[in-house]
């Protein structure tokens, strides 16, 4: 990280240090989960898709908090320090516009001025989530620099950032980038393993063999994973296969920097990520926006490396599979990110165990326009 | 010729080119001219895709030279092949050096003339095992320090450079800039003595070069005002904002020796 925004992170990681400890943080934290974001979320029973795979299956219903994924559980925790920090502005890089969208709602319901970057490429074919955070009142700055996604997204806020730091907080939405923000990222977004750990043990009166997540970032994967780390479950990170394991010089067909990916730096961390021989960064690749990242959080590359965490990869047509299935099977559109989750689980039932849990880190809603486009409808 | 050399005859002009742009095949020639126009120290940019310590002009500067095909491979060879009296100086993103081992990377620089090495995204603490490949070929590794540093950190940073300190006149990211934040002078003067201080970022006028000077400035670095010309093409521009950039910093220094005398 360049010097500049040494301080505002090590301001920040002091600041939530402190914080996370402070009893009237977390209840204002808890109390706008519950009665603004709509915590705690089902854990449910998939009957028809358990038939289906012979083994009981549960989904945590993530696309059921408010704002339609679960990236509001990190930006009203991030919010809520910002505001103790006593900043006025939020930024925030943006994919799917997902983590926009919960940046915009955290910034109209705690009082932030609120700017998003968000690549042009990703402004176009996420237009709805575009017009939602317009709605919420925040700004939409398009970013047309480099690859013009997720990536460039960062480093544009990253930019303003260090010009800013005084009176804005840079509010990242995965578990990825520079200390202290994969802790910060993660320990939020944990409500969904601690929910999901409870939840199991009264409906099963056990943990589950497996857990499946989509990885982009890796903030859902890590949310749902971390109450889990020391059992015995199986922990299964579903990367974007996107169109298969090929690349150029400047592209990869795919979004899956653990199972593609070698060791570098990038926003940052030290973790594993698509590049060239030289270093150059590559563009990814995913029918999901969400999971258009060259990089991934540096605690899943540990977690990977040390074989705790299982990475696998879905590939477009697998996870529109998931998309079609959860939908007709169980009445639930998952998001397209979601998606390869389920779709890695439709096509490999026999790595689950008797009883397996799919994090459904969002709502299909914002895709219909990307799946009728990709079938011809 | 070492970078500490260079100093003796202080205060001096930095100037930045990001390496490829136009192409690699130009830029020898490029270093030469602006060698010739007065430049005393050339810091040689490693273009990077992810460029998060620059602003548009250098980001534009690397995707065209990326374009042009340039890679760290060329990158060595186009340095070894620019002959010019003045140290050259690397200036690139850590993650293209890790991938090229930092042992390797460190031999490189050397044999190919590069006598310091500039990361904008690598704080000291990460720093170590760059900096000891660096100093077992002689090489450089040049910290930078920031309006925000704060003052114990800015003395270790201090402690911990080697040929000089870069000085960030200011929040944010490169690029050119017609203003003089106090922030530059006030940093100047809280970076202890004993080490040369060079500044940069968003400095490009004659003007500001007099300014940082009389507030105690070693060298001035040019980079975005250079590179902004060179993607125009107007390399006689070039030369002529050098030397009027040379001239400030070298009158403002006979002014003040003058005065103290």
């Amino acid at each position: 990280m360049p010097e500049t925004l040494i301080k505002p992170l090590e301001d920040l990681a002091i600041a939530y240090e402190h914080l996370k400890c402070n009893e009237e943080f977390l209840t204002e934290y808890d109390s706008l989960l519950r009665d603004f974001a709509g915590r705690p979320t089902p854990l449910y029973f998939a009957k028809s898709l358990s038939r289906e795979m012979g083994c009981k299956i549960f989904l945590k219903r993530e696309d059921l908090v408010h704002g339609g994924a679960h990236k509001l559980n990190n930006t009203l925790g991030q919010a809520l320090v910002a505001k103790q920090m006593g900043k006025t502005r939020l930024i925030a890089e943006t994919g799917a516009g997902q983590h926009g969208v919960a940046t915009a709602i955290v910034g109209a319901c705690l009082g932030f001025k609120t700017q998003v970057y968000m690549g042009e490429v990703d402004i176009e074919r996420q237009k709805m989530n575009v017009f939602r955070m317009r709605l919420l009142g925040a700004e939409v700055i398009p970013v047309k620099s480099g690859s013009r996604t997720l990536k460039d997204a960062i480093n544009e806020a990253l930019r303003d950032w260090a010009a800013s730091y005084e009176d804005t907080h840079y509010l990242l939405g995965t578990a990825a980038g520079p200390h202290p923000f994969p802790i910060i990222v993660r320990d939020f977004q944990s409500i969904i393993g601690k929910e999901t750990r409870k939840q199991i043990l009264i409906a099963e009166r056990r943990l589950p063999d497996s857990i499946v997540a989509c990885v982009g970032g890796g903030s859902n994967a890590m949310g749902i994973f971390a109450p889990f780390l020391k059992d015995e479950t199986r922990l299964i990170a579903v990367e974007a296969g996107g169109q298969g394991i090929g690349k150029t010089n400047k592209i990869a067909e795919n979004g899956a920097s653990l199972c593609c990916g070698t060791d570098g730096v990038l926003h940052g961390a030290l973790t594993r990520i698509l590049q060239d021989p030289f270093g150059q960064i590559l563009e990814s690749y995913s029918i999901a926006a969400g999971l258009d990242y060259p990089g991934v959080g540096p605690e899943l590359a540990y977690l990977a490396e040390i074989g705790r965490v299982e990475p696998q990869m879905a590939d477009d047509k697998c996870a529109l599979g998931g998309f079609k299935m959860l939908s007709q099977l169980e009445g639930i559109i998952p998001a397209l990110e979601s998606a390869h989750a389920i779709g890695y689980v439709l096509n490999n039932p026999e790595t689950l165990g008797d009883m397996a849990i799919i994090n459904v880190s969002g709502r299909g809603d914002k895709d219909l326009a990307t799946v009728m486009a990709y079938e011809n409808i | 010729m070492k970078i500490s050399e260079a100093f003796e005859h202080s205060p001096l002009l930095i100037t930045y080119i990001c390496a490829g742009d136009p192409s690699p095949e130009a830029t020898p020639e490029l270093i030469t001219r602006i060698s010739k126009a007065g430049a005393d120290i050339i810091e040689l940019g490693l273009p990077h895709s992810d460029p998060v310590a620059d602003g548009p002009t250098i980001q534009a500067a690397a995707q065209r030279a990326i374009a042009a095909g340039m890679n760290t491979d060329i990158y060595f060879e186009v340095a070894a092949s620019a002959k010019v009296a003045i140290p050259k100086v690397f200036m690139g993103y850590y993650n293209m050096i890790f991938a090229r081992g930092l042992e390797k990377f460190a031999f490189d620089c050397a044999s190919s003339g590069i006598s310091g090495v500039i990361v904008p995204d690598l704080p000291p603490e990460e720093a170590g095992d760059l900096k000891a490949a660096c100093k077992k070929y002689g090489i450089d590794l040049i910290f930078l320090v920031a309006p925000n540093t704060p003052q114990s950190r800015l003395e270790e940073i201090s402690n911990q450079t080697s040929g000089f300190v870069y000085i960030v006149a200011r929040p944010g990211v490169t690029g050119a800039r017609s203003d003089l934040p106090d922030d530059a002078k006030d940093l100047i003067a809280r970076v202890p003595h004993g080490i040369p201080k060079a500044v940069g970022f968003g400095i490009s006028t004659p003007e500001q070069a007099t300014e940082l000077i009389n507030a105690g400035a070693d060298a001035i670095i040019v980079g975005s005002a250079c590179v902004e010309l060179i993607g125009k093409g107007k390399l006689e521009e070039l030369e002529d904002l050098i030397r009027r950039m040379k001239q400030a910093v070298k009158m403002e220094n006979m002014r003040k020796t003058l005065t103290i005398c």
